[in-house]
Formats: C-alpha cells, sequence, structure tokens
C-alpha cells in the first residue's frame, strides 16, 4: 500500500499501540460509529413494533465490517470520486460516511421529508447522490449487474473505484457471476470491489441449503480476482483488509472480492418478527471488551456514548412523528427526470 | 437512400460526435462485426460485451447513474426477457430515489417477425415495454425517422426503449437523411464495412445534420376521410399499402397514422383523426392478449364511443406461445396485408 494515504497512516501510527494494530483515535471513532448504527437500528425496530412504520430491515450484527467500509470510501459526487451499490443492511456505511439517522428515522415514517425516497420506500434503501450512493432497491443482488457500470465510469475518470455489497445467499444470483465476468475481462478490467457479508443465512435458509462452495471468495480465484476472507465481526481486522485491498482496486485499478463473515443479530427483518438473537456474536460487545481491557476507553465512557445515542435517535424518532405524510397527489412526480406534477391523463 | 440499419449507424455516429454518447455496446456490437445487422459498424465508442443480457442493461444503469451516455444493445428482443427486473428499476430509479437520479440510457433491440426468425427471433416487446413505466418507447417504420428518433433517444434525459421492427432494418428510405450522400452507393462505399479483413477500415462519414424527431409525436403517413388506422413498426407499411389497395378498389380513402412513440404517445394526433373519420383500427403484431393496441382502444372508446360510426377494433398477433418457421406459420400468426385490409374493409362498410 502506498504509505501516503490516510489509511496507511493510521495503520502505521497504530504499530506503536500495544495490543491494537489501528490508532486509538480511529478505534474509538469506530466504536462510536458502531454504537451510533446499532442504536439507531434498534429504534427503528421499537418504531415498527410501536407502529410507527411498516417493515424493519436492517444490519445490526454487521457494524463492525460496514463502519469501517463507510470510513474507507472516498465519497464525493461523480465518477471521480468512490460509488457505492449497498444493500438493506447497509445503514452503518452510510453512517460512517456522514450520513444522518434522523433521515432513516424518516424513511422509517414515511414522511415527505425522506430524503432518500420521499416515503416511497422501506428502511434501509437509501440514496445519497451527493456521496455516489446508489439507490439501494430491494431486488437481491441488481446492484452486482449495475456496478459494473459506475466502475468503469471511475476507470475513466481515473482513481476512483466501486464497491458492491450484497448478503451470501444473494450469491446464487446470475447477477453475482455477471459482476465476477464483466470485472475481470482482460479486455477491459474494472476497478470493482465485491464485497459479500456473509451472516450464513438467507431468510430461514442456512448456508447449507444455498450453495455448496468451500469459501464464496473462492469463486473469484477462477478468474483470476484477488479474493480474501476475514472477520467481518473485527473492526480492526475489517478496517485493515479493507484499507489494504480497496488501495489494490484503486492503485491496480482491478477488481477484488472479499468474504466477511458477519452476525445477524435481529433475525432477518420485522418479517420474522426483529427479535434479539443471543447466540449470534456481538461485535460491539466483542470490541468493548477489547477496548476497556487495553485501557482505551472505561466502562462509563462507553454507557455514556450509548445513552447519549439513545437520546438522539428518541428525539428523531419524536421529530418524525409530526412531519407530514406525503402528498398523494406527488405520486405524479419524478416519474421522468425533473417531472413535478401530473403531465396528462397517465403521466 | 439509406436503409433502417444505415440510419441508426449514422445517429449514433451523430450521437458520439455531438450529443455525448460514450457507450455503444452489446454482444457483437463492437468491432469486427458491427452488430448482427450492421446497425453499429465504425463507430468510435462501440465494444463487445459479454454475452450477458442482465449485466448489459445493469452497465448500462450504472454508466447512466455515473453521468455516462451509454446506448446499449439486446441482440434480439426475444433475449431481453431475462433483464426485465432491471428494466424496472432503470424505469423506478427517479421515482423511487424521489427524483434524486437520472437515468438516461438507451437501449435498443430488434423486434417482430418478418426474418423467417422462429421462435426466438420473432418476439415483439411492446406490450411488455408498455407495462414498464418511467421509459420512453419509440419504434421507427422509416430510416428518416429511426435516424431523428436515436437523436433524440440519445438527448432525452430518461431510459429510452428504442425498438427496431427488423423487417424493416433493410428497407431503404424515400426521404434523404440530412447529410447523407443521394446515392445508395457512394454511401455503401463510405460506411459499410467490408467483407473480409476489416481491421484497417475506417468509415468516412458524411457530414450528418441534426434532425430530431420528438419523443411523444405521431405522424400522418396518409391522409384520408373514411376510417383512421393507427399503427407502428413493421405493420406500417403493410397499412399503407391496404389503404392504397382500399382506395384504388373500394373508392375508400383510409388516414394512416404512424405512432412512432408508444410511450408517451401522441394521442392529439389520434383522436383528432378519430373525430374526422369516426372510425379506427389499431394494428401492431405482439400477441393480442393485454396488447397495447387494447389500451388505445379502451381509450377511444371511453372518449369516443357516442361519436363513433363503427365498432373499434384491434388486428393483431394470435395469443400463440410463438411464431412458427413455416412460411404458412409465419404469415398465420402475424397480421399480414391481405387481413389489414380485411379488417379496414369490415370497418369501412360497417354502418351504425
Ligand atoms: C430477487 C429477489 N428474490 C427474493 C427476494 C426476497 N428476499 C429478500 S432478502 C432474501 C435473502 C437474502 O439473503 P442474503 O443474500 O444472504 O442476504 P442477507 O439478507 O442474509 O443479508 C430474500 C430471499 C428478493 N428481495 N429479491
Amino acid at each position: 500500500m502506498a504509505n501516503d494515504t490516510p489509511e496507511a497512516r493510521h495503520l502505521k501510527v497504530a504499530k506503536a499501540q500495544p495490543g491494537f494494530r489501528l490508532a486509538p483515535e480511529l478505534l474509538l471513532r469506530m466504536h462510536d460509529l458502531m454504537v451510533k448504527t446499532r442504536v439507531l437500528e434498534e429504534r427503528l425496530i421499537k418504531m415498527y413494533k410501536q407502529n410507527d412504520g411498516f417493515f424493519w430491515i436492517g444490519g445490526p450484527g454487521e457494524e463492525a465490517f460496514n463502519v469501517a467500509l463507510g470510513l474507507l470510501i472516498r465519497k464525493g459526487s461523480g465518477p471521480k470520486f468512490d460509488y457505492f451499490h449497498g444493500h438493506y443492511r447497509s445503514a452503518g456505511v452510510l453512517l460512517a460516511m456522514g450520513a444522518e439517522p434522523l433521515d432513516f428515522i424518516r424513511q422509517m415514517k414515511c414522511v415527505a421529508s425522506d430524503p432518500f425516497s420521499g416515503g416511497r420506500n422501506f428502511s434501509g434503501h437509501s440514496s445519497i447522490r451527493k456521496w455516489n450512493v446508489v439507490p439501494i432497491s430491494s431486488p437481491i443482488e441488481v446492484q452486482f449487474s449495475m456496478a459494473p457500470g459506475t466502475a468503469m465510469a471511475n476507470k475513466r475518470a481515473g482513481k476512483a473505484i466501486t464497491i458492491v455489497v450484497g448478503g451470501d445467499a444473494g450469491s446464487a444470483e446470475g447477477d453475482f457471476s455477471t459482476a465476477l465476468v464483466w470485472s475481470s475481462r482482460p479486455a477491459d478490467p474494472l476497478p470493482l470491489l465485491m464485497a459479500v457479508t456473509n451472516n450464513k443465512w438467507g431468510i430461514s435458509t442456512p448456508a447449507e441449503g444455498q450453495h455448496g462452495d468451500r469459501l464464496i471468495s473462492e469463486r473469484g480465484t477462477a478468474f483470476g480476482i484477488r479474493s480474501e476472507t476475514f472477520n467481518g465481526n473485527d473492526p480492526e481486522e475489517a478496517y485493515a483488509r479493507l484499507a489494504e485491498i480497496m488501495e489494490y482496486v484503486r492503485a491496480e485499478c482491478r477488481p477484488a472480492l472479499i468474504e466477511a463473515y458477519v452476525s445477524r443479530l435481529y433475525g432477518h427483518s420485522s418479517a420474522s418478527g426483529a427479535n434479539f438473537v443471543a447466540e449470534e456474536e456481538d461485535p460491539i460487545k466483542i470490541f468493548e471488551t477489547r477496548l476497556e481491557r487495553e485501557g482505551l476507553i472505561s466502562r462509563k465512557r462507553i454507557e455514556a456514548i450509548w445513552s447519549q445515542y439513545g437520546d438522539e435517535m428518541l428525539k428523531h424518532a419524536q421529530q418524525a412523528r409530526h412531519e407530514p405524510q406525503p402528498d398523494p397527489k406527488s405520486i405524479w412526480d419524478h416519474v421522468y427526470c425533473g417531472q413535478k406534477g401530473r403531465a396528462g391523463r397517465y403521466v | 437512400m439509406a436503409n433502417m440499419a444505415q440510419a441508426i449507424r449514422m445517429a449514433l455516429h451523430y450521437g458520439e460526435k455531438h450529443l455525448g454518447v460514450t457507450d455503444v455496446f452489446g454482444e457483437d456490437v463492437g468491432p469486427p462485426l458491427g452488430g448482427v445487422f450492421t446497425a453499429t459498424q465504425g463507430l468510435k465508442t462501440s465494444w463487445n460485451s459479454p454475452l450477458d443480457e442482465r449485466g448489459i442493461i445493469g452497465t448500462a444503469i450504472g454508466l447512466a447513474l455515473a453521468g455516462q451516455k451509454p446506448v446499449a444493445e439486446i441482440q434480439f428482443c426475444d433475449y431481453i426477457f431475462n433483464t426485465i427486473d432491471l428494466l424496472k428499476i432503470a424505469g423506478n430509479t427517479t421515482w423511487s430515489s424521489n427524483g434524486e437520479w437520472c437515468v438516461p440510457m438507451v437501449v435498443m433491440t430488434p423486434v417482430g417477425s418478418g426474418i423467417r426468425g422462429s421462435i426466438y427471433h420473432s418476439h415483439s416487446f411492446d406490450a411488455m415495454m408498455t407495462h414498464i413505466p418511467g421509459w420512453k418507447i419509440v419504434m421507427p417504420s422509416t430510416p428518416l425517422d429511426a435516424y431523428g428518433l436515436m437523436l433524440a433517444a440519445v438527448r432525452d434525459p430518461n431510459p429510452v426503449m428504442y425498438l427496431k421492427p427488423k423487417a424493416l432494418l433493410r428497407v431503404r428510405g424515400e426521404e434523404l437523411i440530412p447529410g447523407e450522400p443521394a446515392d445508395e452507393k457512394t454511401l455503401k462505399e463510405m460506411i459499410d464495412a467490408p467483407l473480409g479483413d476489416r481491421s484497417r477500415w475506417k468509415p468516412r462519414w458524411p457530414a450528418l445534420q441534426d434532425h430530431a424527431v420528438e419523443i411523444g409525436r405521431g405522424r400522418v403517413r396518409r391522409e384520408g376521410s373514411r376510417l383512421t388506422v393507427v399503427s407502428y413498426g413493421r405493420t406500417l407499411p403493410l397499412c399503407l399499402q391496404a389503404a392504397e389497395k382500399l382506395a384504388a378498389e373500394e373508392n375508400v380513402e383510409a388516414e394512416v397514422i404512424d405512432l412512432r412513440s408508444l410511450w408517451p404517445y401522441d394521442w392529439d394526433l389520434i383522436a383528432q383523426s378519430i373525430r374526422k373519420t369516426r372510425k379506427v383500427l389499431f394494428v401492431n403484431e405482439d400477441t393480442e392478449v393485454t396488447n397495447f393496441g387494447e389500451h388505445l382502444l379502451r381509450r377511444a372508446v371511453e372518449d369516443f364511443f357516442y361519436e363513433l360510426d363503427a365498432a373499434p377494433r384491434l388486428v393483431a398477433g394470435a395469443h400463440i406461445p410463438g411464431i412458427g418457421l413455416a412460411d404458412s406459420l409465419e404469415m398465420a400468426s402475424v397480421p399480414q396485408m391481405p387481413s389489414i385490409f380485411q379488417a379496414m374493409l369490415e370497418l369501412a362498410r360497417e354502418v351504425p
């Protein structure tokens, strides 16, 4: 990896810190963002359970990987900056990029001020054009067919990359192969990072009933794609591996495939109850134990962070509750680019 | 005069040169072949994609989201069906994001029967496509319109589906494309790739000029006062022939409208004509159940029920799983000149 990137500096400084590979301020920043993400998701679940939303789906249990990824994305608008094609568990990525929790709460409440979809889409279906966060849509894996397009534009602009994320069960869709094939053609390799967040489930079907590849990442090997598998529940590991592989994709203008093991802490979605699953490993709890043990943070401070975000999210939920629903007439807005209002009998 | 394939090629060249087209791609679209119907020969930005229709549509969406201007091809519309959900995403991304993103992409694909294409090279796609909101949909029936509609499609900030009636791709036009040499042979020498080794070949493009055909505007191809016929694509010239025959044999003048844009479509033009003739026939070759012509028929009924002098009609393809290869089968499966003529005649003779 080049030495002059902010990521490299973090890694270098960290060497001096006993017990850790990353700089203390980065570790604490990640911890803060992980808690923020978790508390947001838990507030969204509460909203669902209190009838303040129709459906919840999100990423509690994926915070370590998601926050690391979000911190490493070079955000901005247009092909000179990274493109991110996420899925419905990506809130942690976006919060780490700087997104406002209130906006997720607004989408949950389907209010007109929901900046992602104006009350049109499910929770967890974000879109942030100013940061190249491509609209997240429900069909599994379609983002893997779209990502080669933004990666081509990145390649033309230079030094920016596209990151696409999906689940493990979704890797059975043809779109996953599309991304492997299109990104690794010798005639036109693409700066595309494909990430599989493997929680070992597809809704109710365990991995054994989904696919038989020993490692999903091994599918990249046949294409000559640099491929790695790691523990996505360890924020340090996730950050270090992502930093290195993203730098590779950026510098070499070549694809890479990663498979990160993550947890699914509240089941698939509200459709399966959205209840806490005690058997799954909780990346935040593990991280906090380590941070505390190494003396980087006190229990009191940890508790303060949780309660501060708890208050904040509650306030956001109370605010969103009083914001107006979308105007029924707005169904005609934006059928076409720039369209406002109804233009004719069917448009 | 150019044929439709040459017209599309020239429009794409104009698009690359003047309208910001960045990519013309699909299976065998780039060199050496330049498209199975030669519509993309010699283009600067053309390239060959993997044999993966979902990848083609998905990549076009990605390119469009990232500020490029792609024109993607699906080699035959018979192979576009596994991309329907991606077509839906292209059509709903602006709406889903509450206007945050636009998706300026063009997809072109040859449609319909007429080249003895059997079960998987004869499908139509207009009925299916008009069920996907958020797109604009065009289908030319002349080379000049093919040129103009492509320029409009490329300029549009929305996804545009450009349906190419494959039976008409090799048919020469009767109108000059602005800038093209009038002599066919000269044009061919300038822009058709030679047989054999093409590695050193470069086209010599004529000095083409702008000629936009606004999306949403139909065109009266033949004026008449006794009945209105609305069609598009392959069946349009058949309607014109049937109208000539009707005039010659029955002294009945039919008005023939080329819809050109399926969505949005030019209802004003159709309505104006129906008010004049009080009789209307819709013609296309897609399967007739939940056919786009049925929508037009519904609108004709709703808007003109008390003004019509005859029940409005639809002539379309048989609702069968495919178009058989044998000549007799293809002719019996989709509208031909005689069946269109017959429907026009019955309509003309009907009295309230
Ligand atoms: C194309 C498609 N098929 C089915 C569904 C319904 N569905 C939603 S999530 C899901 C499971 C996805 O599992 P995985 O890819 O492992 O991701 P995870 O939810 O576990 O993160 C299914 C089947 C869908 N949204 N899209």
